[in-house]
């Protein structure tokens, strides 16, 4: 039997972090156990009406207190998320999980990193920041409004960037990079398909291994409905056409092997 | 002791629930959390003579009390199915049951005769995908296509034929008595029935097909009276499924008249869910003092 399981999971704790970004803990026992840097869970909606699991990635894992943290964005009125951003602490939700492959962490180890983040992309990066023994640049991008920045700061150097420039360097964050004249020898990252396009093409021009967490919609989460696929630049060996699954082959892939 | 067991055109099944085609993919991934050997089937997903890549993205979204899918019947195709995926199911006591999806006639018989001297209890013949352009539905929404079809197919199959019919026609009877006149052995129903959702603040489709197959708890109404109207109308046994998540949801299509249940949409959201369905029924049986279960099939008349 796998090490993924559905189970009810008590909130322990949950709090608006900024506008519409709120901050949940789990009492997630061996999901915790289990769990790795860039890896998601399923959560399940408490509205029979909502059937499908909603994909959310791992902030962070409390290892000793068996904890998850997740980081999630409410993508509007009336949907499953905004539905969790209602739970108090104590109620129970139905979690399937860890699923997903998550960063490859031994490939960063003892390099320069970037730890790339843009929006709700930003939270997988923080238990990766704080695994990861590395050289660490943690590259943050927002629309505005900063959630997570200063917790970054205790695990690696942080540069900002903002769409209309309130906070660090105006643009995304390879505007940041430039304007910083930072460097690195490998690249994590995650965030939505246009930045991940502009950094694949920024790794291929600097020659340095990249690997993205990609997102799609989801149905089972764990790779038998084949709803998440992603282009893959070979034949995938599963799949045997240029697909894979983003819940179980990914959601982390060598930048090189999908297309963008 | 109770008697679950059913027989489908001469195969004996344990029990009366399988899954549905399209949602269980060969077993692998569900092997994770339900105890195959619990099945009555496994059906896979729909596999054709050569790889299919699919349908673009988004090819899923949610609707009220169920979802919309346009995958487009990704599959390896049948060399690789019979390489990896047949040798994985035949591990496990269960029957299987190869979900079969073709272009063209001659595509839909050859994946039959390849399949003839593999280990597979039965055949599903997909002629009612509503997601892919050419093949599919295109076969099961005339009454003559479907009688075609199922009588090419016959020639070719080793194992029982199981048409699949689709619910988007004018009397789904029709379609079924025409697959029974070309000599289908099994009918299941119903397959999803075709929707559309609109993202209003991006001002496009919500999926890149535009339109999808609809499944879930919300269309059970309408495949019960479908399963209990086929029941009616031909002597076939019936596999019923749509919306299938409880025992009790299983038990009303056996009351229509199903003597099999495909539990399709439910496992995603319970990946349990087929071996709960199974061991409800046992126990809606104890309760009920119901000995063997075809005292329920088709209980209802």
């Amino acid at each position: 039997m796998s090490k993924k399981v559905k189970k009810s999971l008590k909130i322990v704790s949950q709090e608006k972090i900024a506008e519409d970004i709120y901050s949940m803990w789990l009492q997630a026992d061996e999901i915790a156990d289990n769990a790795k840097a860039g890896q998601f869970l399923s959560l399940y909606t408490r509205d029979g009406s909502k059937l499908l699991p909603r994909p959310i990635s791992i902030c962070e894992i409390d290892r000793e207190n068996r904890r998850i943290r997740l980081v999630y964005r409410v993508t509007g009125k009336g949907t499953g998320t905004e539905g969790f951003s209602r739970l108090h602490s104590g109620v129970a939700l139905e979690v399937l999980g860890p699923l997903g492959n998550g960063f490859p962490l031994e490939e960063a180890k003892g390099k320069r990193v970037f730890l790339m983040g843009g929006g709700i992309g930003i939270p997988p990066m923080l238990e990766t920041a704080k695994e990861l023994d590395a050289e660490k640049t943690a590259v943050l991008g927002y629309r505005d409004e900063l959630f997570l920045d200063d917790e970054f700061k205790n695990y690696a150097k942080v540069y900002v960037s903002t769409e209309n420039g309130s906070a660090g360097t105006k643009g995304n964050v390879l505007d940041a990079v430039r304007e910083n004249g930072l460097d690195a020898d490998v690249i994590f990252a995650c965030g939505p398909a246009p930045m991940l396009r502009a950094i694949k093409a920024y790794a291929l021009e600097k020659g340095i291994p990249c690997w993205i967490s990609m997102e799609e919609r989801m149905a089972c989460g764990i790779g038998a409905c084949l709803a998440c696929v992603c282009q893959s630049s070979e034949i995938d060996e599963h799949s045997q056409v240029h697909n894979k699954r983003v819940c179980k082959d990914g959601p982390v892939f060598l930048s090189t092997e999908v297309e963008l | 002791m109770i008697k679950t067991s059913v027989n489908l055109a001469g195969v004996e099944l344990k029990n009366p629930v399988m899954t549905a085609s399209g949602t269980f993919g060969s077993g692998m991934e569900y092997s994770e959390f339900v105890d195959l050997n619990r099945l009555g089937a496994v059906v896979t997903k729909g596999v054709a003579n050569v790889p299919w890549p699919g349908n673009p993205t988004p090819r899923v979204t949610e609707t009220t009390g169920g979802m919309l899918n346009a995958i487009g019947l990704q599959n390896p195709g049948i060399d690789v199915f019979c390489r990896r995926d047949l040798p994985f199911l035949k591990k496990f006591d269960t029957k299987i049951i190869v979900n079969v999806c073709g272009k063209t006639a001659e595509d839909y018989c050859e994946v039959v005769e390849r399949l003839g001297d593999e280990p597979v209890d039965l055949l599903e013949i997909n002629v009612s995908c509503p997601n892919v352009k050419e093949g599919g539905i295109a076969f099961g929404q005339n009454p003559k296509a479907l009688e075609q079809i199922t009588r090419e197919v016959k020639k070719y199959a080793k194992q029982p034929v199981i048409m699949k019919l689709s619910p988007n026609v004018t009397d789904i009877t029709e379609m079924a008595r025409a697959a029974e006149a070309g000599g289908a052995d099994v009918l299941s129903l119903i397959n999803t029935l075709t929707g559309m959702k609109i993202d209003i603040h991006r001002r496009t489709f919500a999926l890149a097909n535009k339109t999808g197959g609809m499944s879930g708890p919300a269309v059970k109404p309408i495949a019960v009276r479908m399963v209990y109207q086929v029941a009616n109308a031909v002597k076939l046994p019936i596999i019923g499924m749509g919306g299938i998540a409880t025992a009790e949801d299983a038990l009303e299509f056996i009351m229509a008249g199903a003597t099999a249940v495909s539990v399709g949409t439910a496992n995603f959201y319970n990946p349990y869910a087929t071996v709960e369905i199974a061991d409800g029924i046992e126990k809606f049986m104890k309760e009920q003092k119901t000995e063997d279960i075809s005292e329920l099939i088709g209980a209802v008349k």
